[in-house]
């Protein structure tokens, strides 16, 4: 059963699985994965910075890889997983990333926080980040108006020393 | 007695940092509506002309178009202009979004499109065809200065140039070293990271609850109501991603949601796209001109300083950009002026310590000039020419920690290791250069309100309608009102962001943690004298006491000494049958004590930089920032703000730009790829230093704010510090490559 209907031009239906609860969607063919997440499905932790892919405040994990979903239509992802900044915590818990944050006060507006955090998750995956220097090349996607950037970095590599033995999923 | 609980002057985690970081917080364009409308902006292509026809058959065509207003159908708004005026607003007419076929600039909004879906709004806004007859226009500073005037109509809030003081031109001729140079600095946008956005609730009878992206929801509030004629519309900026000043004025969005909503009688969204947040508002293009002369021991004897900025067709927008020439240092003959020319752009606004990180920058590297003239280290330069005294008001300092700021700042970056002559220090390929400045910033308390509530449980909740903008405003609040009530943090409840609260001053000027934060501790001090009133006179123990013996101390009261009766709070609260206590503080400026005393914060930057020999590629490799703010209520949050400064000042030095083809009169690099702002490979290492400031008189607090400091002088470090690095002198910013290598 379709659960949000977008205009009643919407051709494609997809299935997605967001944040652990898979979902059945119409969509316009053109519509991004991002505006269909912070439009029909409500789920606006996820933030729009630019829609040009310039500023990774949309970052979202597909399968654990950190991508931008203003660049990613939502027809292209049928059965994907997606991980957004509303499923990282596990219940009250926060994702060490999360826990990290809010330590080191790696934000101030918080509005391009979802995507640091959701990129930063990403980095780790990765495992190409280990130095200081590292870490600030490989989170350049993701900008900060507010100037964060010492503190973002200081909570990554603060993750990577806890995590340096078992990535995060 | 009981060891009381501490929390101002503590590293508090923000309070609403669980609600950022798991994406909870909701910002403007995020709030849901049955039915919702989606809009989306059609911009002019022209910077001056008319429009001849506007053909909107196509778009009206699209699937699930609704509506496209034009200025031919634009209706029922105020035709007053003190009605479009809001508090912040400078001299001149506000610009009417679709009020007539005339263009004024490029980006000018000409249609609103609205639709059913966000996407169909979009692809409808791209067949909107206008035909457009061209004027000249104009949007280069250096021809417009040409016309240069002086604003007949003052800013309010905004200095004009100090009056001349002594004898200039004869100490200009009797000094033994002198620069004169000119500064250039090119718009800057502030580019917050949310875009501009509104969410308009429309209920009946033209009720709305309009969620939008500003700094002072009231003020937002009231140019709804005045514009549109509305008596029921509440504004919430809860959340807010950030603004820098561009979120001080109610932005076209506000008026154009608005207007469709009521059109339509139907909610309606619209957020801009990044490219729209680059036609609205900006840092003013600056020109500068610098005349300093100093005598033989590098004492200043003249200084004179001249600002010519950019301004909009329609308003004057000023800065005060030439009076920190006055006071920064101690000279007793000067002469300021400062102009303003017209371009083909929206009105300039305020961004990150508007005027002083422009006039600052100019003056800091002619001082910076000077120390190389003279052959006397920068820093003791500005050590001989201390102000002890505002020379501008003829006023005292309330306090003033820059010494201290020079010395902690000098020795935590090592100052005493630079050698003195350009090109001097290397490191591999890399010239290092050191680099310093000053930086100066007003410290204001503006007239504020909030409400505290103390509940029988021992809980609290602060009310008042302020904004928190990334700048920590909900964690302070909470800790004044944890620390006043000697409760753990997580006991206080803080509602802001609405402008039905009691009113607060737009969130600007670095006047928020001053002015809302003595309101809520005047508040919490007003209840408490209420909890002892009333032991005082219902209980029998304390009758015979005089009031001014008792105090409350962790959730009792009872005599300061700590001899005679107790009573708790909730004893006494439940005696009187009070489910709470409420009181509301009201801070604003003394003026009293305005008349012998002004106040500012203050700060000293160090910064090195590297540059590769060969490329001329330069990098910033660590800043030391040394803050003179007076008390600082959460060093965690505090730091950031500095920080954040620090980093938007480190592009305004090496970055940012707003390019113009002046032929089509549009900002060509209207995108976060071309206009670059810090990323964080650009940022290096910072370290934020406050140094001991006690004063009793800015205000009942003593707090200065924080907002606006961080940048200024930041620019000026690093110039000055590419200069020791290379012997290049920068006076145009920002220092890109092509500068540094020609
Ligand atoms: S919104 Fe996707 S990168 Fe900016
Ligand atoms: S916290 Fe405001 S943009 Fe990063």
């Amino acid at each position: 059963m379709p659960e949000a209907v977008a205009p009643e031009t919407g051709t494609h239906t997809i299935s997605l699985t967001i944040d652990g609860a898979e979902r059945s969607i119409i969509v316009d063919p053109w519509t991004t994965l991002l505006d269909l997440l912070r439009g029909p499905l409500g789920k606006t932790g996820t933030k729009k910075g630019c829609d040009h892919g310039q500023c990774g405040a949309c970052t979202v994990l597909i399968d654990g890889k950190r991508i931008n979903s203003c660049l990613t239509l939502a027809v292209m992802k049928d059965g994907a997983e997606i991980t957004t900044i509303e499923g990282l915590a596990t219940g009250d818990d926060l994702h060490p990333m999360q826990q990290a944050f809010v330590e080191h006060d790696a934000f101030q507006c918080g509005y391009c926080t979802p995507g640091q955090i959701c990129s930063a998750v990403g980095l780790v995956n990765e495992g190409h980040a280990h130095e200081r220097h590292e870490i600030r090349e490989l989170m350049s996607g993701n900008i900060c108006r507010c100037g964060a950037y010492t503190n973002i970095v200081d909570a990554v590599q603060s993750v990577l020393d806890q995590t340096a033995k078992a990535p995060t999923p | 007695m009981a060891p009381s609980v501490s929390h101002i002057g503590q590293p508090r985690n923000r309070v609403d940092g669980r609600l950022k970081v798991t994406g909870a917080a909701r910002y403007a364009a995020e709030y849901q509506a049955n039915e919702l409308l989606h809009g989306y902006v059609v911009v002019s292509t022209i910077a001056a002309g008319r429009i001849v026809a506007i053909d909107t058959r196509e778009a009206r065509a699209m699937p699930g178009v609704v509506q496209i207003f034009t200025h031919l159908d634009r209706q029922g708004v105020s035709w007053w202009d003190r009605d479009w005026q809001d508090d912040t607003a400078p001299p001149g007419h506000p610009f009417r979004p679709l009020h007539s076929d005339r263009i004024l600039y490029d980006g000018q909004p000409i249609a609103l499109v609205i639709a059913e879906s966000f996407e169909a709004a979009r692809n409808a806004a791209d067949v909107v065809h206008v035909l457009y007859e061209v004027a000249p226009h104009q949007t280069d500073i250096h021809a417009a200065e040409a016309d240069q005037y002086e604003p007949p109509k003052k800013r309010e809030g905004v200095p004009p140039p100090p009056e001349p003081r002594g004898d200039l031109d004869q100490a200009l001729a009797e000094a033994a070293f002198r620069v004169d140079a000119e500064y250039e600095q090119p718009s800057e946008h502030h580019n917050p990271m949310e875009l501009f956005a509104s969410t308009v609730i429309y209920e009946e009878n033209d009720k709305l609850t309009i969620y939008d992206k500003t700094q002072g929801s009231q003020n937002a509030q009231q140019f709804v109501s005045a514009v549109f004629d509305l008596d029921d519309v509440k504004v919430v900026n809860a959340y807010v991603g950030g603004a820098f000043g561009s979120g001080l004025r109610p932005r076209y969005q506000l008026f154009l949601a608005v207007m469709a909503a009521l059109k339509l009688k139907r909610s309606v969204r619209l957020e801009l796209s990044r490219r729209e947040m680059f036609y609205l508002s900006y840092r003013p293009i600056t020109l500068q001109k610098l005349s300093i002369g100093a005598d033989s021991n590098g004492k200043l004897l003249a200084l004179k300083h001249h600002a010519v900025q950019a301004t909009s067709l329609f308003e004057d927008y000023q800065e005060a950009v030439v009076n920190w020439s006055g006071l920064a240092y101690q000279c007793d003959n000067a002469a300021f002026s400062y102009t303003l020319s017209q371009v083909n752009t929206d009105t300039p606004g305020d961004m990150r310590a508007p005027g002083a990180a422009t006039g600052v920058f100019a003056l800091e590297t002619a001082m910076d000039e000077l120390s190389y003239a003279a052959g006397i280290d920068p820093l003791e330069l500005r050590l001989r020419n201390y102000a002890e005294r505002d020379q501008n008001m003829d006023k005292e300092f309330t306090s003033k920690a820059l010494r201290e700021c020079y010395a902690e700042g000098a020795e935590h970056f090592g100052w005493s290791k630079r050698q003195p002559t350009p090109r001097s220090m290397h490191d591999g390929k890399e010239l290092v250069g050191y680099g310093m400045a000053s930086g100066f910033w007003d410290a204001q308390v503006n007239k504020a309100e909030a409400k505290v509530r103390l509940l029988a449980d021992g809980s609290v909740e602060v009310l008042t309608a302020a904004s928190d903008i990334g700048t920590g405003t909900y964690t302070i609040l909470a800790q004044i009102a944890a620390e006043a009530f000697e409760i753990p943090i997580d006991r206080v409840k803080v509602s802001i962001g609405a402008s039905d609260l009691p009113t607060s001053p737009v969130e600007g000027g670095s006047w928020m943690a001053a002015s809302v934060g003595s309101a809520v501790h005047l508040a919490a001090e007003a209840i408490k004298t209420k909890l002892i009133h009333r032991a005082n006179r219902h209980h029998e123990a304390f009758l015979p006491i005089a009031s001014a013996d008792l105090c409350v101390e962790a959730g009792m009261v009872k005599k300061t000494d700590g001899t005679g009766p107790t009573i708790s709070v909730a004893e006494l609260m439940q005696a009187a049958q009070w489910d709470a206590v409420e009181e509301t503080g009201k801070a604003g400026p003394d003026m009293l004590q305005m008349q012998k005393y002004i106040s500012y914060t203050h700060s000293a930057v160090f910064v090195e930089v590297r540059v590769d020999e060969q490329l001329g590629v330069a990098r910033v490799k660590r800043i030391v920032s040394a803050i003179a703010a007076g008390k600082i209520l959460n060093p965690k949050t505090a730091r950031s703000q500095i920080l954040g400064g620090v980093v938007m000042g480190v592009g305004m030095a090496m970055h940012e730009e707003g390019l113009f083809d002046h032929g089509t009169g549009r900002i060509m690099n209207h995108n976060l790829a071309e206009y670059h702002v810090p990323a964080n490979a650009d940022i290096e290492d910072i370290e934020v230093i406050f140094v001991d400031e006690h004063d009793d008189k800015v205000n009942p607090i003593g707090v200065k704010g924080l907002g606006e400091i961080g940048i200024v002088g930041v620019a000026a470090a690093i110039g000055n510090a590419i200069y020791h690095a290379t012997g290049k002198r920068l006076r145009t910013l920002p220092f890109t490559i092509d500068k540094i290598i020609s």
